[in-house]
């Protein structure tokens, strides 16, 4: 029950004494003790600590402090440094890591009084869109447990779509937000790239990492964006630009709002997937808002371009695990090099060994020119293709995935594969614009994802375009059967 | 296969990953597949395009203060690290 209510109505509970904080967390931490074995979607409860911080928050609260997220229960994804809790980022390079200090998210939300009940589990740094490369075992999903939760962020989407709290952060490279949002059913924000600071969040492509939320409705997740965007002298990608007040712009009407309906991602989309998004549309115009038709024709080349530079980052970023400074060594190295190479070898597991690889290839001497300078280059023709739509379009539209969730084991055998799952989410960000995906229905009983895309810092109208879309549809309300 | 056993060792040394006999023959197929993937990008009319690094075109790196803004925390960063003496990190001898 006290699982079911959104953020706004927790927050009015905790201001009349209905329930304190302390028994909020405990609520929390007995519904994980008892639904996440099934589910693996966190890897790090943090229970004592939970409770001390929500003692503190209703403290907070009697002195008379308010605030939409004091005393709010919250699950950070494994990627955000916790100052004196394990960071594994889901690899056993890192297992045994103890963060020295908070990534500012963290800090945001901890001054704001949400209160962290453990970490969830992902991809290993990152790297997956399916929670199956974690050194911890995959998340399972809890619509279905013989399927994927999508990832990277799979743990936080499981997590919240079990309500086992009531928001999540997540982290987006790819997709890696909106894809395990909308295999999971629940409503997930990648905001543009700048918007919220990456101090202390585990480098994967720093041309494209951005933190995010995941919550029950668009509702929620505006006040916890609110919460964790802003300049942030720690990070020299952070854009200092002022933070509006999501809340405020929620319910202002859509009427005149154009929409783009991206025509490159209905190519080969399956028949009830697509009726799915047009659906949507019809919801949209109802509200108001006109559609047009986009092409953007550089789209499809948006995964190979994404899987020449985010390999090629991450093979620089991950080169800071050396087996010396933190993290995992090998046993009895004879000199420096079986050192270096035995700590990565054994410390990362399969997939990012293969990113690593193909990183290092594509930046090395000879092919630097054909396959890196060539997808910078084909990066800023889609960026250039995105900002020409949105002269014409407020909004550009599609399905987050191509298909709903799928069986655990089906894909991880073939990369490619595994790659175009992604093939609706990584434009967003090479182009470093927000996204954001909420629950559109049902295929198969498993749910699909209404995928929204807007220009550089539109997060506030994005944010208003799925809340008038949830006030409109149910979808968002569903909860998988045993979790309600 | 577009890499052969051979450019995978080699790739595998410039990045500094051990690869054991078993994994081998797996990297070999799929680091092919993924750059028979990714050449497909030379498929694109690129013209005068130049290359982007960064989404954020109008925005440029900050400049801060040179001023000291950290204090010393060594010994909490040196928790974390496999080896230490004397609060330096310690690893097999590179001189002989």
């Amino acid at each position: 029950m006290w699982h079911t209510l959104s953020i706004g109505e927790l927050g009015r509970s905790l201001n009349s004494g209905e329930i304190s904080s302390v028994e909020l967390v405990r609520h929390f931490l007995a519904r994980i003790e008892r639904l996440n074995p099934a589910l693996n979607a966190l890897i790090t409860l943090d229970g004592e600590r939970a409770v001390s911080h929500a003692a503190a928050a209703d403290a907070r609260r009697a002195a008379g402090e308010t605030g939409p997220l004091l005393g709010i229960p919250l699950i950070h994804k494994d990627i955000f440094c916790t100052d004196g809790v394990r960071t594994s980022c889901g690899s056993r390079m890192l297992d045994n890591f103890i963060a020295p200090y908070d990534a500012t998210v963290v800090t945001r939300l901890k001054d704001a009084g949400a209160v962290m009940l453990g970490k969830a589990n992902m991809d290993e740094f990152a790297m997956g869109s399916s929670n199956e490369t974690s050194y911890y075992g995959p998340v399972k999903n809890p619509w279905d447990t013989s399927k994927v939760p999508g990832g990277s962020s799979g743990g936080s989407a499981a997590a919240t779509a079990a309500r086992l709290a009531p928001f999540a952060t997540g982290t987006d490279t790819g997709g890696s937000i909106r894809q395990p949002a909308a295999l999971t059913g629940v409503t997930g924000i990648k905001p543009t790239y700048g918007r919220v600071s990456r101090y202390g969040m585990v480098a994967f492509a720093s041309s494209l990492d951005q933190a995010g939320v995941f919550a029950h409705s668009a509702a929620d997740a505006a006040v916890v964006l609110g919460a964790m965007a802003g300049f942030d002298p720690k990070d020299s990608t952070s854009i200092d630009a002022p933070v509006p007040d999501y809340s405020a712009t929620l319910g202002a009407p859509l009427t005149g709002l154009k929409i783009g309906l991206l025509q490159e991602f209905f190519e080969g989309l399956e028949a009830r997937n697509a009726a799915l998004i047009h659906d949507a549309l019809k919801v949209y115009r109802s509200l108001g808002a006109e559609t047009v038709e986009v092409s953007l024709p550089h789209l499809p080349l948006s995964v190979p371009t994404y899987y020449v530079v985010a390999p090629a980052e991450c093979s620089s970023n991950l080169s800071r695990f050396d087996g010396v400074r933190y993290g995992y060594r090998c046993e009895n190295p004879k000199d420096l090099l079986d050192l270096y190479t035995r700590s990565r070898g054994e410390g990362f597991g399969a997939e990012v060994k293969r990113r690593i690889m193909t990183g290092t290839y594509v930046l090395s001497a000879g092919y630097f020119d054909a396959y890196y300078l060539q997808a910078q280059k084909v990066r800023r023709l889609i960026t250039d293709e995105f900002r020409a739509a949105f002269a014409r379009v407020d909004l550009l539209i599609g399905p987050t995935t191509p298909t709903p969730a799928f069986d655990i084991g089906a894909k991880i055998d073939d990369p490619v594969t595994m790659y175009l799952n992604d093939i609706y989410t990584i434009g967003a960000n090479l182009a470093g614009l927000p996204g954001l995906s909420v629950p559109c229905g049902f295929v198969d009983e498993l749910p699909m994802g209404l995928q929204l895309i807007g220009p550089h810092f539109s997060e506030a109208k994005l944010l208003n375009a799925a809340h008038r879309f949830q006030e409109a549809t149910a979808w968002h309300r569903r909860s998988p059967r045993g979790y309600d | 296969m577009s890499l052969t056993r051979q450019d995978v060792e080699k790739i595998a040394l410039l990045a500094r990953l051990s690869i054991t006999e078993d994994e081998m023959p797996v990297y070999v197929t799929s680091l092919s597949s993924i750059v028979d993937f990714v050449t497909e990008l030379s498929r694109a009319e690129l013209g005068g395009v130049l290359p982007m690094a960064h989404p954020m075109q109008d925005l440029h790196q900050r400049l801060r203060p040179d001023v000291v803004a950290e204090s010393d925390h060594h010994e909490k960063y040196q928790a974390n690290a496999p080896a230490i003496q004397a609060a330096l990190y310690v690893v097999p001898r590179v001189i002989e």
